[in-house]
């Protein structure tokens, strides 16, 4: 079995209004040292482990076409080898 | 039966569950033996308040449920079904999520919205609208407690909002108050109303031995387990702790399933009865459809989909997993049923069978774990005969101001702002309230207007039923007085129908009260029930059904009295249809009914002078009745262009909102000085312009239709009184009472009554 | 014409417009099943609103991948016309028929109201309508460049304006750039917009102004 997960988040440069609703509510909350917050989306997968690098370039051709969409959102895979 | 507990556990594990020592010897009795751990779980929820009416139910009985139109009556099914004409019939209801929206507002919320279409979808009727009524402390201010209550309303609207859209259902209606007695305990009721052909309907029955009992939509996890239970006690600091117990509620996956069965239905066929999984899942499905098929059932809980692994029987009777139905097919259809599911990517799966000996029989890896005669529990919940006692009287004295202009001035713009009577559009712009093409009047008018298609796919050109549907109750009122309040509520929804045109034929009512073992909150209930009857029969309309939510109390108390109502109306013609807002200059505007009364109960009493005291205001049944009939009258005939019934502010309140269109707003000179010093009494400024009175609405007019008003107005004997003019918008609001003149700047109102709401959202906490 | 509204799991306007087609524009509708793979002979593909497959992920992330969808990208390679209407708008992006993205609204809340809008372009020319929005996902975003090209190639059909028509950033609902509520294709045959003509095209429901978006629509694409 093998896992990644896929991190999300809003392009440098989009407007992100949950980030800004973010940074203002710890800044209320007396976190005022937070300059910026982004807010983004992780995505868990499991993977049986068959093919490993099949696997990773099929991931990342679906990174760009479906988990995320390029035209306002970067992505990065973290993989977390082989458990069990 | 294997598994049973020794009878000491019996009493110690029932005691956990919420069951009584007494409703433990009932259990006894009727298994004839011990039970076992999942079987005193299906007890506790079924005799829950929530699902047995323990508590309620003598009280119930004496509203009136028949009529000439009532095709299911109340309590025979999910929902009650009325006949609107021409072979087609509506079926709706209000049910609360207030425990579980404490507790986590979005998806509380949500949930609940999810519960009440498939109460609805259940009957076999297309879901067109939602509604809801809505209850918090205060909002304004910086401090910890209006930040939480904030949060609250936001979490709240954004859970509805969330599962309302994603369905695609408008949210037509609305209303919401703000008061400190529900601190901690928000109040979260939501409305659903659906249509059906006559030959459609579909009842919640498991009849014919033999016929195949299928489970259907999303699988089943921890979710919510005893949720009804949950809802049946009092809110505590611990209740945060019950977080696992709230439900997560999947709107798309309600969407699919909502297709795919009204898909389903329309092969006569297949399904003999179905059943929504709501409050206590898979244990009320199953009971409550053999009980009212005069059958059994029985299921094997490893053909249920899941969605964990290891649940145990108790887990899966009791989990509260949304968006699940059960449906009883007529054997040999199975496939049908089967492949329509699987057509819309839900699961789908044979768990059980109808039986003839009249048991709930649950198994579990082929073993029993519950066998339970299905009737006797969900007909001989134990009734109880609470206690009820009138409060001490409180005072009678009605408050008294001694106001000079420039604070009655002030006061009018600062009630326009208050949270209770400031514009909704905060909260209403969040909800889709136009998907379906049937908004004709929107939020913000005294009610709404949907119309209905029921024209078939063939027809050349689209006909429609019109309905109107309001939902109301002043808990402030009701605090004062449960009995008057209650009717009041009524009266207050059946006049804002008239005001749109509509008559009315149907009401569901929410009862939300404290812990009915107080014998104040049950007094309460017992005046409030007998409030809504009385009004009922006197409108002559039936109660189609509702929901009861007790318990409704956090550490600071319970809740005031909440029995809020909801009436829906058919306007026969729809060029009927009338708007609330004055619609153009150069009208008259016309009170009819009298302006008098006291300040008890009124917004003003309670943000002006600080006051929630006194006594509540007056109604006359017979009045209301008639000025109602004249409003009907009046629009039928064309003679008047709006009407706007005087509520929450009173007059003054009233004429300012008539002012308020937000697209093509007018202003109004109004002249009252002809009410002040009636005969025999003494009437101040601030009790004509606030006091909330009933029986009474703001109308404008051609003046042309003039004599014709007056002299209808006469044949019902309703006083009707011309106070004023229409104008342009940029001219100022003026008040004219004998010399004095109080003069508002038309647009500043608007925009402190308008942008109110949004303003007080954005405060931030201090820090 | 025949038009074919595709229904997604989650679709919840797509009876909305066949009423529209069907009884107000007269014209010949029927739905296409997204896992269809046959457009049944229609002229023009119409997405409509709702929440495809929840709008889990991303707004229209998951329809664009459905069977039905391929056949619509074959239709739009052919030069077939397609309207998309909120979600409908949000899968064109996604399939890239139409440039650019929708992201969360400013505000963050979903937003249900009646707004004014100012056209521009050959078909729209200055027309004021007052249609209604309802979304939560409707802001505009694009590219600098992406927009210069928006713009040099007269791709934008409405934009949020105030009353008198103006555009200004107060009456822009969502945050959309340069407030933008509704494009075209470079060869106008594909619309896209976040309004709901069909919400406003008989006066009971408040507004026919929709009728003309619709109007307009298909004298481009007859001319086009």
């Amino acid at each position: 079995m093998m896992k990644a997960k896929v991190l999300v988040t809003p392009k440098q440069g989009i407007l992100d209004p949950q980030g800004v609703a973010v940074q203002h509510a710890m800044s209320q909350l007396g976190m005022s040292c937070v300059t910026e917050a982004r807010v983004g989306k992780v995505i868990e997968l499991t993977f049986t482990g068959e093919n490993e690098q099949k696997t990773r370039e099929k991931l990342d051709q679906l990174c760009q076409e479906l988990l995320s969409n390029p035209v306002v959102e970067d992505y990065h895979i973290l993989w977390e080898g082989k458990t069990a | 039966m294997n598994n049973t507990l020794n009878t000491q556990d019996t009493f110690t594990t029932a005691a956990r569950l919420g069951l009584t020592e007494h409703e433990t010897q009932l259990v006894l009795q009727i298994l004839g033996r011990n039970p076992t751990f999942t079987e005193l779980g299906i007890f506790s929820v079924m005799w829950s308040e929530h699902c047995s009416y323990k508590c309620s139910k003598p009280l119930l009985k004496k509203f009136p449920t028949t009529g000439s139109s009532v095709i299911i009556k109340a309590g025979e099914e999910n929902a009650g079904i009325l006949d609107i004409g021409d072979g087609w019939a509506i079926c709706f209801k209000i049910e609360s999520h207030n425990h579980p929206s404490a507790i986590e507002p979005f998806q509380g919320a949500a949930t609940g919205v999810g519960g009440i279409i498939r109460d609805i979808f259940t009957m076999g009727a297309r879901p067109i609208l939602l509604a809801n009524s809505l209850r918090f402390g205060e909002i304004r201010g910086h401090n910890p407690q209006a930040l939480h209550n904030r949060r609250l309303l936001a979490g709240v609207v954004a859970g509805i909002a969330h599962y309302g859209n994603c369905i695609g259902l408008p949210t037509v209606a609305g209303e919401v108050s703000f008061d400190p007695a529900y601190e901690g305990n928000p109040l979260v009721n939501v409305f659903c109303l659906g249509i059906l052909r006559h030959q459609d309907i579909r009842l919640g029955r498991a009849s014919g031995p033999g016929n195949p009992v299928i489970y259907v939509g999303a699988k089943t996890g921890r979710d919510g387990v005893a949720g009804a239970s949950f809802a049946s006690r009092d809110l505590t600091e611990d209740s945060k702790k019950d977080r696992p117990a709230v439900q997560v509620g999947d709107p798309f996956t309600e969407k699919l399933l909502l297709e795919a069965c009204l898909e389903l239905f329309q092969d006569a066929e297949a399904v003999v009865g179905i059943q929504d999984m709501g409050a206590a899942g898979l244990t009320c499905s199953t009971c409550e459809t053999a009980a009212r098929g005069n059958s059994g059932i029985e299921i094997e809980l490893d053909l249920v989909p899941q969605r964990e692994t290891d649940l145990d029987s108790f887990s899966i009777m009791l989990s509260e997993s949304q968006e699940r139905m059960l449906i009883i097919a007529r054997k040999g259809h199975e496939d049908r049923v089967l492949n329509t599911f699987k057509k819309w990517d839900l699961d789908a799966a044979i768990i059980g069978t109808v039986t003839e000996d009249g048991l709930m029989r649950v198994n579990q890896h082929g073993t029993p774990v519950a066998e339970i005669p299905a009737r006797r529990l969900t007909n001989e919940a134990p009734i109880y005969r609470l206690l009820a006692q009138p409060p001490a009287s409180s005072t009678h004295i009605p408050p008294q101001p001694n106001l000079n202009n420039l604070e009655l001035t002030a006061a009018l713009g600062a009630l326009l702002s208050s949270p209770t009577i400031a514009s909704k559009r905060w909260i209403y712009r969040q909800f889709d309230h136009m998907v379906r093409l049937g908004t004709i009047l929107s939020p913000g008018h005294d009610a709404a207007v949907i119309r209905i298609p029921i024209h078939e796919d063939s027809a050349e050109s689209p006909a429609y039923k019109y309905i109107a549907l309001s939902l109301d109750c002043n808990g402030h009122h009701c605090a004062l007085d449960p009995y008057t309040g209650a009717q009041l509520a009524v009266y207050e929804c059946a006049r804002n129908l008239a005001c749109t045109g509509a008559r009315p034929i149907g009401l569901t009512d929410n009862l939300n009260f404290g812990n009915p073992h107080n014998p104040h909150v049950f007094w309460q209930l017992e005046q409030a029930t007998e409030g809504i009857a009385q009004a009922c029969i006197h409108l002559g309309i039936p109660v189609t059904g509702g929901n009861v939510s007790l318990y409704n109390q956090s550490p600071l108390g319970p809740i005031d009295p909440t029995p809020t109502v909801a009436i829906v109306g058919l306007i026969d013609d729809p060029s009927h249809i009338t708007p609330s807002y004055f619609p153009t200059p150069e009208l008259d505007i016309w009170l009819l009914g009298h302006p008098y009364g006291h300040l008890g109960g009124s917004q003003f009493a309670k943000e002006i002078l600080g006051k929630k005291s006194g006594p509540c205001p007056q109604l006359n049944p017979e009045q209301e009745l008639a000025l109602h009939h004249l409003l009907r009258q009046l629009i039928a005939q064309g003679h008047i262009a709006s009407a706007h019934d005087c509520s929450e502010g009173g007059l003054a309140v009233a004429i300012a909102e008539c002012c308020f269109h937000p697209l093509h707003p007018v202003s109004a000179h109004c002249d009252l000085t002809c009410f002040l010093n009636p005969p025999a009494q003494t009437c101040s400024f601030a009790e004509l312009l606030y006091n909330e009175f009933p029986t009474r609405v703001v109308i404008s007019a051609n003046q042309n239709n003039a004599q014709k008003i007056l002299e209808s107005a006469q044949a019902h004997h309703i006083p009707a009184t011309k106070i004023g003019r229409t104008t342009p918008h940029d001219s100022p609001l003026t008040l004219q009472l004998a010399n004095h003149k109080l003069t508002f700047d038309r647009a500043q109102l608007y925009s402190s009554w308008a942008t109110a709401l949004e303003s007080i959202m954005q405060l931030q906490p201090t820090t | 014409m025949k038009w074919g509204i595709v229904r997604f799991p989650g679709s919840n306007c797509d009876q909305d417009l066949y009423h529209v087609i069907r009884y107000i524009l007269g014209q010949k509708a029927t739905y296409l099943w997204h896992k269809d793979t046959d457009l049944q002979n229609c002229d023009i593909i119409a997405l409509p609103g709702g929440f495809s497959y929840g709008d889990y992920l991303r707004c229209g992330a998951i329809a664009r991948f459905s069977p039905i969808m391929q056949e619509v990208l074959a239709h739009a390679s052919r030069g077939g016309p397609i309207i998309g209407i909120c979600n409908g708008f949000q899968v064109l992006c996604e399939s890239q028929l139409l440039p650019g993205a929708l992201i969360r609204n400013r505000t963050l809340h979903f937003v249900c109201q009646h707004v004014h809008l100012l056209g521009e372009g050959p078909a729209l020319k200055q027309t004021k309508l007052y249609v209604p929005i309802a979304h939560g996902e409707g802001c505009y975003y694009n590219s600098p460049d992406g927009l210069k090209k928006l713009e040099y190639e007269n791709q934008i059909l409405l934009r949020y304006c105030s009353p008198q028509g103006t555009i200004t950033e107060e009456d822009n609902p969502n945050g959309s750039l340069n407030n933008i509520a509704a494009i075209c294709s470079p060869n106008r045959r594909i619309w896209g917009m976040m309004p709901h003509p069909e919400r406003a095209c008989e006066a009971a429901l408040g507004s026919t102004d929709g009728l003309t978006l619709f109007r307009c629509f298909l004298q481009q694409i007859s001319t086009a």
